[in-house]
């Protein structure tokens, strides 16, 4: 077993465990390695297990009915996943899949409610992990439901695009996300609308506004 | 000349989120610092920017209006 105990100190659920704690929870662990794209955890799945990324990225999301992707977080080393349905036992909320070469450490369902019976202490920790995850996912809610984000994508595209003469500002999607006072997986799913819309066409790195009163009709209908 | 992601060498913790992401292997770390190397093969995905956690790495689009 690889995992170690200065990596699970990092983890946010095991921080003042003592040395012997730390070694009942590498019992319960095991390890998995998974390579791009692959699907760890499909939404609506029984949970099986709650993960910890090790190394590697993994994406969170919900596919509508239509197939519409909408990223719910980014999970970086050290942070955590499938952590309500490997609690509550309810549904997976979210599918998780690799953006790379990914290891991951699990601990299953089953062994997670024992071990929290065993470490009363850890339930505070969880509480603080499920609490960052409800401040995260309230405040995309939020963006998605109260604000008009595809029209202030919109206006922000044709305020900085160039006129043809000259060049027009270089903007990231992070930029846009902070001028549009949203997420940047927000514009993300902004732009794609856009494109969809036939009023953007996205040629690599640049956008390309195709319908300039399109686009100025979805901003006007931002305000 | 191919158009690449810019990094911030002052930002770059060496961290190698963006070298395990990127499917064109355009990054590699070089004295514990992302370096990109120019290739047609990146198609602008902006995987890297996204799961940088410091902010290093930027995909930025230029915005264009098409003239008929």
């Amino acid at each position: 077993m690889a995992v170690n105990n200065s990596f699970l100190k990092s983890v946010a659920y095991f921080p003042g465990l003592s040395t012997e704690e730390l070694d009942s929870v590498k019992k319960l662990i095991f390890e998995k390695k998974v390579e791009r794209g692959d699907i760890i955890v499909f939404e609506g799945d029984p949970p099986e297990a709650l993960y910890f990324v090790s190394s590697g990225v993994v994406k969170m999301f919900r596919t509508s009915a239509e197939g519409k992707e909408q990223v719910l977080n980014i999970v970086r080393p050290g942070e955590s996943f499938n952590d309500v349905p490997a609690f509550d036992g309810g549904l997976n909320l979210a599918s998780a899949q690799a953006m790379g070469p990914v290891t991951l450490y699990g601990i299953p369902k089953h062994s997670l409610d024992l071990f929290l019976q065993e470490h009363p202490q850890v339930a505070v920790s969880v509480a603080n992990v499920l609490a960052a995850q409800v401040r995260h996912l309230v405040s995309l809610v939020e963006d998605l439901s109260f604000r008009p984000v595809v029209g202030r994508v919109a206006k922000v595209l044709l305020e900085y695009a160039g006129d043809g003469t000259s060049p027009g500002q270089q903007l990231t999607q992070q930029d846009m996300a902070a001028m549009a006072g949203t997420a940047r997986e927000v514009v993300s799913r902004s732009l794609k609308v856009l494109q969809s819309e036939g009023v953007i066409e996205i040629d690599r790195h640049r956008i390309v506004i195709t319908d300039k009163e399109a686009l100025r009709g979805i901003a006007g209908a931002s305000n | 000349m191919v158009v690449m992601p810019v990094v911030d060498r002052e930002k770059c913790n060496g961290c190698g989120l963006c070298i395990s992401v990127c499917y064109c292997e355009a990054l590699i770390l070089v004295d514990n610092v992302i370096t990109v190397l120019e290739t047609e093969e990146c198609g602008w995905c902006t995987e890297c920017e996204a799961v940088c956690p410091t902010g290093a790495i930027a995909c930025p689009f230029e915005i264009v209006i098409e003239h008929s």
